[in-house]
């Protein structure tokens, strides 16, 4: 093994990798987008103000200003519907969910009878119900506090209680790390290999001190880089925008260069037994899209019934995967150990397998 | 005995002597040859793509195989390079087994696989660069790209390069680690005729730089304008091997008369003048063994009375020897 050839062909490769635009795109710009995609649908603290719909019948000061202080909660956003209609058929007729009714003797009764009704129209099958009736419910507090000149005794300082324990966002992390050190090694490689040792490309190499160790090893380097780097960008994304809160570790590591050292050889492997590029092709994807969706990569695989959960620990992805989670987001070193000792396994039969199968030139 | 002097003589040409040494002894460089081909066979299951040939390329000669597709010749000069492995026979190169030293082989070697290719956005310079590195050598690349003219197409990308500069990437990497032989494996297929010139070119400033030339082709004009020699193969064999004035000479008719005519004029000779009378594309051919056939045959042709034209005599090519030589085994004539 000689440093400076690997270095030559690394070099090479990496400039044949980026000058190529989809290359770039999916090993870099394509995971961001995904964590972007996934973050943003499943993330729920961001949720937008709820509409409510009000009909508003009160003489007095105190219905408009009710309605006022539901609007300066942020989570609701009042619209005023048109006087004069029936107020449920209003809102039937044009599918809202949310509608309060204040009634016309409101003020007159908080102030002579000390009491009065508001009306809140809902539908239970709409989830922004429990929302909507939570801050009305609150506003109404607050304003029988302030009717009855009390104070408040207990301030509510708001926090999430599971804030230690993981959400959506931490499982995404780990899954979509898995996912680039699947995809850019086995997208590539099989290709590649299949196409090289169609046009004679492999045997010109093999005519040069290039050793197919030394080939392949460089190739291992380059896509250790891309999943570190896709590592980094999906992490600050996730923590950043999303405010995942995963563990960076050092165990990190040997998951990532294992991972790709993995897929580097699986790739080989199939590009390199196949008989043409297509077939290559076929058994390629046969091979990632399974693996890809049913290795816990997008979705814990908890969440799947348990058979298909079952058939995930046939995947080496899977393992990754637990791994990276068990280490990022539950540290959980014994798992993580026996993830890794399982990938050790799987990396040392595949890459031996594509180092044997793999020919420089022909017999 | 006589193995024993053999050794000797390595021994005082300072050669690297070992086990290895030992079993392709008999066939090391001898008498400046730098390639030698004993009795090589290979097969494809039940194809002899190679059977039992013998040749040896002296330095310094630009040696061509020629044949038509499928004849061998690419096999054999994968054999050569050591990217193959022969199935039988004895094969020295540079006085190394291909198969088993490649990899010290390589390093003397420059090779031009057929159709040669290169990472598709990667530049000619940069090309050569990534050669330097691997072959760990210091190479000056604008005199390289000069020696091959691809200046203008220095740094631009392979793919876009067009197939006879594509070529010429292939010619400047084989310069980087200053082979001593160079294979150039039908190297001006599907080029235009100005691509092949240039290319002949470069291999013409090989020559001149004393470098030995291994090329394989189907274009006979190629052969006989570069080569020293010429073995011509066909069906896994060679069967002529000799300068290209040489097989003219040897299998050549030397000289013989076209004209131009029609069937009437052909079939009229063909009876009359009792001599092997062809027929291509309105042109007919008369083989003349002697002189005095030269005057039997115009006199023929004048008392006939039949129309014709464009009364010439020509010399036999190398094309025209290696369509008959090939013709003839085709047709069994030749083992």
């Amino acid at each position: 093994m000689n440093l400076r050839r690997v270095l030559a062909d690394f070099s090479v490769f990496r400039r044949e990798y980026l000058r190529n635009k989809e290359g770039f795109f999916f090993a870099l710009v394509f995971p961001v987008i995904l964590i972007l995609l996934f973050g943003a649908i499943f993330s729920g603290n961001n949720h937008s103000p709820i509409n409510v719909y009000a009909l508003n019948e009160d003489n007095g000061p105190l219905g408009s200003s009710f309605l006022n202080s539901l609007n300066q909660s942020g989570a609701i956003k009042v619209i005023i519907a048109p006087s004069g209609s029936v107020f449920p058929d209003y809102l039937l007729k044009n599918s809202y969910s949310q509608g309060i009714l204040i009634p016309s003797n409101f003020t007159y009764s908080i102030h002579s009878a000390g009491k009065a009704v508001i009306i809140m129209y809902s539908n239970p099958a709409d989830t922004s119900t429990q929302v909507a009736t939570g801050v009305v419910n609150s506003v109404a507090e607050a304003f029988n506090l302030k009717l009855s000149n009390s104070s408040n005794f207990i301030a509510i300082v708001q926090k999430s209680v599971n804030e230690s324990s993981p959400s959506y966002i931490d499982f995404l992390i780990p899954g979509l790390i898995g996912f680039t050190v699947l995809t850019s090694p086995m997208f590539s490689m099989v290709n590649l290999s299949a196409e090289y040792k169609k046009s004679k490309f492999f045997k010109q190499l093999s005519l040069t001190p290039l050793t197919k160790g030394e080939w392949l090893t460089s190739k291992i380097i380059w896509y250790v880089i891309i999943s570190m780097i896709s590592f980094v960008l999906m992490t600050a994304t996730g923590t950043l925008l999303f405010g995942a809160n995963v563990r960076i570790t050092p165990l990190v590591l040997p998951f990532v260069i294992f991972g790709s050292l993995l897929f580097v050889s699986l790739g080989m492997l199939v590009g390199t037994i196949t008989k043409s590029i297509e077939s290559a092709g076929v058994i390629g994807n046969i091979i990632t899209f399974p693996m890809m969706f049913l290795s816990g990569t997008f979705f814990p695989l908890s969440i799947m019934p348990s058979w298909l959960a079952r058939i995930a620990h046939i995947f080496p992805l899977y393992y990754i995967i637990d791994g990276l989670t068990a280490t990022m987001v539950y540290d959980n070193l014994r798992s993580a150990l026996i993830d890794l000792a399982i990938i050790l396994v799987i990396c040392l039969i595949l890459s031996i397998a594509a180092v044997m199968a793999f020919k420089w030139r022909e017999e | 005995m006589g193995k024993v002097s053999v050794i000797l003589i390595f021994m005082n040409e300072g050669e690297e002597f070992g086990i290895l040494g030992a079993t392709v002894s008999n066939i090391k460089e001898q008498n400046g040859s730098v390639i030698i081909v004993k009795e090589l066979t290979k097969s494809y299951g039940r194809l002899k793509a190679i059977d039992e040939i013998d040749f040896s390329v002296q330095k310094g000669e630009v040696f061509s195989l020629l044949g038509p597709n499928g004849a061998g010749k690419t096999t054999t000069v994968e054999i050569l390079e050591g990217i193959r492995k022969a199935d039988a026979g004895e094969v020295a190169v540079l006085g190394l087994d291909p198969w088993k030293d490649g990899y010290e082989l390589h390093k003397r070697i420059g090779v031009i696989p057929q159709g040669f290719r290169f990472f598709d956005k990667a530049t000619p310079r940069e090309a050569i660069l990534y050669y330097a590195e691997l072959f760990g050598r210091k190479v000056n690349a604008e005199h390289i790209l000069k020696l091959v003219e691809l200046e203008d197409a220095a740094d631009t990308y392979f793919e876009q390069l067009s197939g006879g500069q594509k070529q010429k990437v292939g010619l400047a990497l084989a310069m980087v680690n200053d082979a001593e032989i160079l294979f150039l494996d039908e190297p001006t297929t599907g080029l235009d005729p100005q691509a092949r010139r240039s290319i002949w070119s470069v291999i013409e400033s090989f020559k001149l730089q004393g470098k030995t030339v291994f090329l394989t082709t189907h274009y006979l004009d190629e052969a006989e304008r570069l080569s020293d020699r010429v073995a011509i193969m066909n069906h896994g064999k060679i069967i002529a091997l000799d300068s290209p004035e040489q097989l003219v000479s040897k299998y050549g008719n030397s000289k013989k008369l076209t004209l131009a005519g029609d069937e009437r004029m052909y079939i009229f000779l063909r009876k009359s003048a009792d001599m092997d009378v062809t027929m291509r594309d309105g042109t007919i051919e008369v083989p003349l063994k002697q002189s005095k056939d030269l005057l039997k045959v115009i006199s023929l042709i004048e008392n006939s009375g039949i129309p014709y034209s464009g009364l010439s005599l020509k010399n036999d090519s190398l094309e025209d020897v290696f369509i008959s030589l090939v013709g003839r085994m085709n047709e069994g004539e030749l083992d």
